[in-house]
């Protein structure tokens, strides 16, 4: 199977590189340091359009399909993975909920706000009592008249400080739990009773943020269920599907990264000399590079294979999502792991960009599906013959 | 207002040149090609211009077919219409055959301003934005780092950088200005741009739609002849100045700043 390239699309990309090597990659160091992402670097993301990339044309985005997306996402991610983040809410988790489950009300009145950036929207399910174990959601939500009253805590919420919407999942029925007792809600931040918690510090991955979110009797109007009131209850299989697709552009975002990081160990391994001559000339750093380029290309290739697919069936490819999303995350690591050994000393120093790459690159293979829960759902396929 | 942008497509400013057998030529087998940077300046203007005083803006380019992307990037930036001639008569046409072209396209549109790079970075000669004013008639201003067009749409005032002084040029309309580096900074095209630009009308012509005579453009018509093309010498290898110590290394470097490279 070939990935062609239309030319549209080949027009966008050759506009985001543009953007990445101009404006992106010099402000890299600068986002690291200061933790945050200049107001007009957003503001040319917006008027790019990048907030819009995977919502339907007819409601203010492109839709450019999920290859078109990761190949957007290879060319953020080669900058610094914060740029990446800024815009991948509003594409994938804040966002597809809507677009997969929503009603046509809601997706006419949130979707144009997310496409356009005016808007962040974020996805709020992990909770300090259920990470892989989604599930185990403690956050409750009571219908009282014609307002849901939602108690609880989220965290490790992305973007979460900046969410102007939420999909929130919490408990209807308790006895039900993910068989029927998980709701979709759509939560503004001027709900009453919503808070923004703690900004939670982390290893990398400075200039986006992660934090909690706090529901305190938070009102949420009744029809504001993803799906409206019949999708009482169902909320845990719209989660799984919004994860699902998140998965090939996490692959992505990994890969994009892994190829800068192999740029920049061609780039040292040509010039840096040791013994007399460039540490190119050496069979451990030659093999540690043919490695690198060998592992990228084969990513690249499933990546582009399963996105296409996805694009063709129009429906989720999990298998193939899972395993795109284990092996790139996985191969991006090692790599890492290489590029700052071949930048030796060099690598560990914050004047290189290579070890906020090794730090920024350690969560892919956490967030949105552990390596450990890829597997699982590659193997549950596997044995149901698929 | 009718605006009128020529553009060529042009060699990618990182793209490694070589010289194809036989000096003349280069080898265009691998080479990116992009819109020429200084007809950037001048699609910019004009949809500033358009964003101002209203009208359309017109994109023109000549060459084979890869030049329908730089017209379609000028489209997705804003511009209204493209036209694209196509003809493998005019390959190989200098830039007055080239500019009678492009005269010959422009004749049958309406018009207030045209802008032009001021030059291709390709052959750098700088010829064919003249040359299109003198065959329309028209008055030509150069080497424009900013513009301002009269509120009543009838004259403009360029401003041209002259040995480190600023002319101020005033010209009725219509006009031909040809645009540099200063000017302004062009936009991006934008996603959602570039999808709009899919619908946007590109037109092609052939030699025949231009009523010209075969013999004045393509290789024949040439009144210039490139003899041969070389590349430019190749940077001499660096020196790692030697010593003992920094003292010595640091004497040994001011000897060398003296004697060799005469700085100080």
């Amino acid at each position: 199977m070939e990935h062609e390239i239309p030319e549209s699309l080949a027009l966008m990309l050759e506009t985001v590189r543009r953007f990445v090597k101009q404006d992106l990659e010099p402000i890299s160091k600068q986002v690291e340091d200061e933790d945050r992402i200049p107001d007009n670097i957003v503001q040319t993301m917006r008027d790019l359009g990048l907030f819009g990339l995977s919502i339907p044309e007819q409601y203010g985005g492109l839709g450019i399909g999920v290859l078109g997306e990761c190949m957007v996402y290879e060319e953020l991610s080669r900058a610094n993975a914060c740029f990446r983040t800024r815009i991948g809410t509003n594409n994938g988790i804040g966002s597809q909920g809507i677009v997969i489950d929503g009603t046509e009300e809601q997706k006419g009145h949130y979707l144009p706000r997310l496409a356009s950036g005016e808007w962040i929207g974020v996805f709020a399910l992990t909770e300090p009592e259920a990470g892989s174990d989604a599930a185990n959601i403690q956050t409750t939500a009571e219908k009282r008249g014609d307002f849901w009253m939602l108690n609880g805590r989220k965290h490790f919420i992305t973007n979460g400080d900046i969410a102007d919407l939420a999909t929130v999942f919490a408990v209807t029925n308790k006895t039900e739990k993910a068989k029927g007792g998980i709701t979709a809600f759509l939560v503004e931040k001027t709900f009453p009773g919503f808070y923004v918690g703690a900004i939670e510090r982390k290893m990398g991955m400075r200039g986006s943020h992660t934090c909690e979110l706090l529901f305190d009797d938070c009102q949420v109007p009744a029809e504001n269920v993803i799906g409206g009131l019949s999708m009482v209850g169902k909320g845990f299989k719209t989660a799984m599907k919004v994860l699902d697709k998140g998965r090939l552009t996490m692959g992505a975002s990994a890969l994009g990264s892994a190829q800068r990081l192999l740029e920049l160990s061609l780039d040292y391994a040509r010039q840096r000399v040791q013994f007399g001559r460039p540490i190119g000339e050496f069979q451990a750093i030659q093999f540690m590079l043919a490695d690198m380029a060998t592992q990228i290309y084969a990513g690249r290739r499933m990546l582009y294979h399963a996105a296409t697919l996805r694009d063709r069936k129009g429906t989720a490819v999990v298998k193939e999502a899972s395993m795109v999303k284990l092996f790139c995350t996985e191969m991006a690591n090692r790599i890492a792991d290489m590029a700052v050994q071949i930048h030796g000393g060099m690598g560990y120093m914050k004047d290189f960009p290579v070890e906020r790459f090794y730090r920024d690159l350690r969560l892919t293979r956490i967030y949105e599906g552990t390596s450990e829960i890829q597997r699982l759902v590659i193997a549950r396929e596997l044995l149901k013959g698929k | 207002m009718k605006i009128i942008v020529c553009l060529k497509q042009v060699p990618d400013t990182e793209t490694q040149i070589k010289i194809a057998p036989g000096g003349e030529k280069i080898v265009t087998d691998d080479i990116k090609w992009v819109m020429n940077p200084y007809d950037e300046f001048g699609v910019e203007e004009a949809l500033r211009l358009k964003e101002k005083f209203g009208g359309d803006v017109t994109v023109i380019g000549m060459g084979p077919k890869r030049v329908t992307e730089s017209i379609r990037t000028a489209l997705a930036m804003g511009a209204d219409k493209g036209i694209l001639i196509s003809d493998a008569a005019l390959e190989g046409s200098d830039s007055l055959g080239t500019a009678k072209a492009l005269a010959a396209v422009i004749k049958g549109l309406q018009f207030d301003i045209i802008f032009t790079g001021q030059r291709g970075i390709d052959e750098d000669q700088g010829l064919t934005g003249a040359c299109i004013a003198d065959l329309l008639g028209i008055p030509q201003v150069s080497l424009a780092v900013k513009l301002e067009v009269a509120a009543d749409g009838k004259s403009v005032k360029v401003n041209r950088p002259v040995e480190g002084q600023t002319l101020v040029v005033e010209a009725q309309l219509p006009v031909l200005i040809t645009t540099q580096k200063g000017l302004n900074e062009p936009r991006y095209a934008s996603l959602p741009g570039i999808m709009k630009a899919k619908k946007k009308p590109l037109e092609e012509k052939a030699l025949k739609d231009l009523g010209l005579d075969p013999a004045e453009v393509g290789l024949g018509g040439r009144k210039l002849k490139i003899i041969k093309i070389t590349p430019p010498p190749a940077r001499a290898e660096g020196k790692i100045v030697q010593g003992e110590t920094p003292q010595d290394k640091a004497t040994e470097l001011a000897r060398l700043l003296h004697e060799e490279a005469k700085l100080i």
